[in-house]
């Protein structure tokens, strides 16, 4: 396939009207009506109750990243349908709707870009596309993102948003967990960084690889997180599910993720740990075998 | 009936086989293959979960290290493997195996057959799903020789969280697939019973698998299904398994490491 060469682009400026629960401008939680001007100041978080809307990708990468920092790759990677899949109609059909409607061509969107001074690999996933779903392509462009990361020593940050594996792809999109699970084991092994967000909702076959397998996981308020989605587990075992089952706080208890970060305090988070993660080596010739060479200490030279 | 109509019968005709009652499971299979099969119990975390067995075995003048999903065959056999579900413990007691495998170098033969991981409250405050991708991690990494086998079915994570190596090879007519038809009929129709059309669609049989360069060799099956003669089925399994791990144990282990990568990496690869 072409692929084009990398190129700096303009990206829009965080605003409400793009999402789909920002369109009705109710708060879904608190049934409040927002003024978008309002809501867009507060970064797609309701101003009466801390409800977290959800972002599109685009709008993700613009509200983190130094202005103009963000240079997109692979953006003409669009998926196939290899298996010539067709539901209620065709996944080729599907494909074309998802594009036209959300204006990307896939359900993630990766490239390079600086965030507190410190360049990284970006890779964002968006629930606008498809539900997020992991196919062929999706999972192609994840894992180009981590080799990325890997070749330039960059630290990585995974923005996740994901119903799952991508059915109309079947074999294909359970596949991409093993590859992008496999790249991110030589991403570790390398002694790269790896942050993981987690947002509303992260599920199935993406939680089960690459969205947990970070060296920290972070998670923003009230996000669904999970494998089996809670109506699966109810018709499987009646059982009765406890309260705030699956929300990034109930999993942060039971010590499945490192912090439940409100957006607001993401940037000074994600810089904090920037700082600590990617001082000592990532940005230096950081060999694969003698460990012992990691255990002295250089200088921060970027950030 | 539409020719459509007949390929979907004949792919439902496929699930079936693999989830026949009679059909052999994975201990009939490691006690006809193997000797002096040595179970290892628990994950040293939280408890033993019987829907994934496992421990070292002979094999001719060898060890190696069988990784197993368990069904039951009675009733109660049954809700003890919890209808061969896993919870992360399962998965956990497999780390712990493929961590032992590779520092004891036994090559590590896998067989799949589970429609899934346990979809439970506790497998989900347990981190089922940071059991499987760690899994998937420790088995792309492993430098010891890999195989897997599909028994019966392939459920979709569940049976990834084990089924990660150098050669996937499956029985005749078991099948493997992202969802089972019942939860894609679900998901994309709002209609169980369009679990047949599913089938179809999703691409799941082991021909299928071997036509899309997914699975490596189908494992001939005595007619009309496995079930009919466990000893036949077994032993074209075990030559089977036999033939691929003679020809990974001659590969140096950075070079199978590196194969192993690519064989995953290409699986949807645009360039
Ligand atoms: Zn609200």
């Amino acid at each position: 396939m072409f692929r084009p060469k990398t190129r700096y682009v303009a990206l829009p400026s965080p605003r409400v009207g793009v999402g789909e629960e920002i369109d009705r401008l109710t708060c879904p939680k608190c049934d409040t009506s927002l003024e978008p001007a309002r809501l867009t100041a507060a970064l797609g978080v309701c101003y009466r109750c801390g409800y977290h809307f959800r972002l599109r990708a685009p709008e993700r990468i613009a509200m983190l990243v130094e202005p103009g920092s963000f240079r997109e790759e692979d953006q003409n990677i669009i998926a196939t349908d290899a298996l010539g899949f067709k539901d209620s109609q065709p996944y080729s059909k599907r494909i074309e709707q998802s594009r036209a409607s959300t204006g990307v061509n896939e359900a993630v969107t990766w490239g390079e870009a600086i965030l507190a001074g410190q360049p990284l690999v970006m890779v964002c996933l968006d629930f606008a596309f498809m539900g997020g779903s992991m196919g062929a392509a999706t999972g192609e462009k994840i894992t180009n993102g981590i080799e990325r990361a890997l070749h330039s020593r960059l630290p990585l940050l995974i923005i996740s948003a994901s119903g799952g594996a991508r059915m109309q792809e079947g074999m294909l999109s359970l596949m991409q967990m093993a590859k992008t699970a496999a790249a991110l084991g030589r991403l570790g092994a390398a002694g790269i960084p790896y942050i993981s967000l987690l947002t509303d909702p992260t599920m199935g076959g993406v939680t089960a690889s690459f969205a947990s397998l970070a060296d920290v996981i972070l998670a923003e308020p009230g996000a669904m997180i999970g494998f089996a989605g809670a109506r699966v587990i109810q018709q499987a075992t009646y059982e009765t599910l406890p309260e705030g089952f699956q929300t990034a706080e109930f999993l942060w208890q039971h010590g499945m993720i490192d912090l439940v970060v409100p957006r607001p305090e993401l940037p000074t988070v994600l810089r904090q740990l920037l700082e600590l993660y990617a001082t000592n080596g990532v940005a230096k010739d950081f060999d694969l075998q003698p460990r012992a060479k990691a255990s002295a200490p250089t200088p921060a030279v970027r950030g | 009936m539409t020719d459509n109509g007949s390929i979907a019968a004949a792919t439902w005709e496929q699930v079936e086989l693999a989830r026949h009652p009679d059909r052999p499971y994975a201990l009939d299979y490691i006690h006809a293959i193997f000797g002096n099969f040595f179970e290892l119990h628990g994950d040293r975390l939280f408890g033993d979960d019987h829907a994934i067995i496992g421990g070292p075995a002979g094999l001719d003048h060898r060890t190696v290290m069988v990784i197993a999903q368990q069904k039951g065959r009675t009733t109660a056999e049954r809700a003890m493997r919890n209808f061969g579900m896993a919870n992360p413990e399962g998965y956990r007691k497999a780390l712990r195996l493929i961590r032992q495998a590779e520092r004891f170098q036994f090559p590590i033969i896998a067989f799949v057959d589970t429609s899934g991981a346990f979809p439970g409250a506790g497998a989900e405050e347990r981190g089922i799903a940071w059991a499987i991708a760690e899994n998937l991690v420790a088995l792309a990494q492993a430098r010891v020789p890999i195989l897997t086998l599909v028994l019966g079915e392939g459920g979709s994570g569940g049976a990834l969280g084990i089924g990660v190596g150098d050669r996937l090879l499956m029985m005749e007519h078991s099948i493997y697939s992202v969802a089972m038809p019942e939860a894609c009929a679900s998901i994309l129709w709002r209609d169980i019973a369009r679990k047949v059309e599913a089938a179809q669609a999703l691409k799941l049989t082991a021909a299928d698998l071997k036509r899309m360069g997914l699975a490596d060799e189908i494992v001939p099956e005595p007619s009309g299904g496995a079930q009919n003669d466990y000893g036949m089925a077994a032993d074209a399994a075990g030559a089977a398994l036999r033939r691929h791990l003679a020809t990974l144990e001659a590969v140096a282990v950075d070079r199978l490491l590196e194969d192993r990568y690519q064989r995953y990496r290409r699986i949807g690869a645009t360039s």
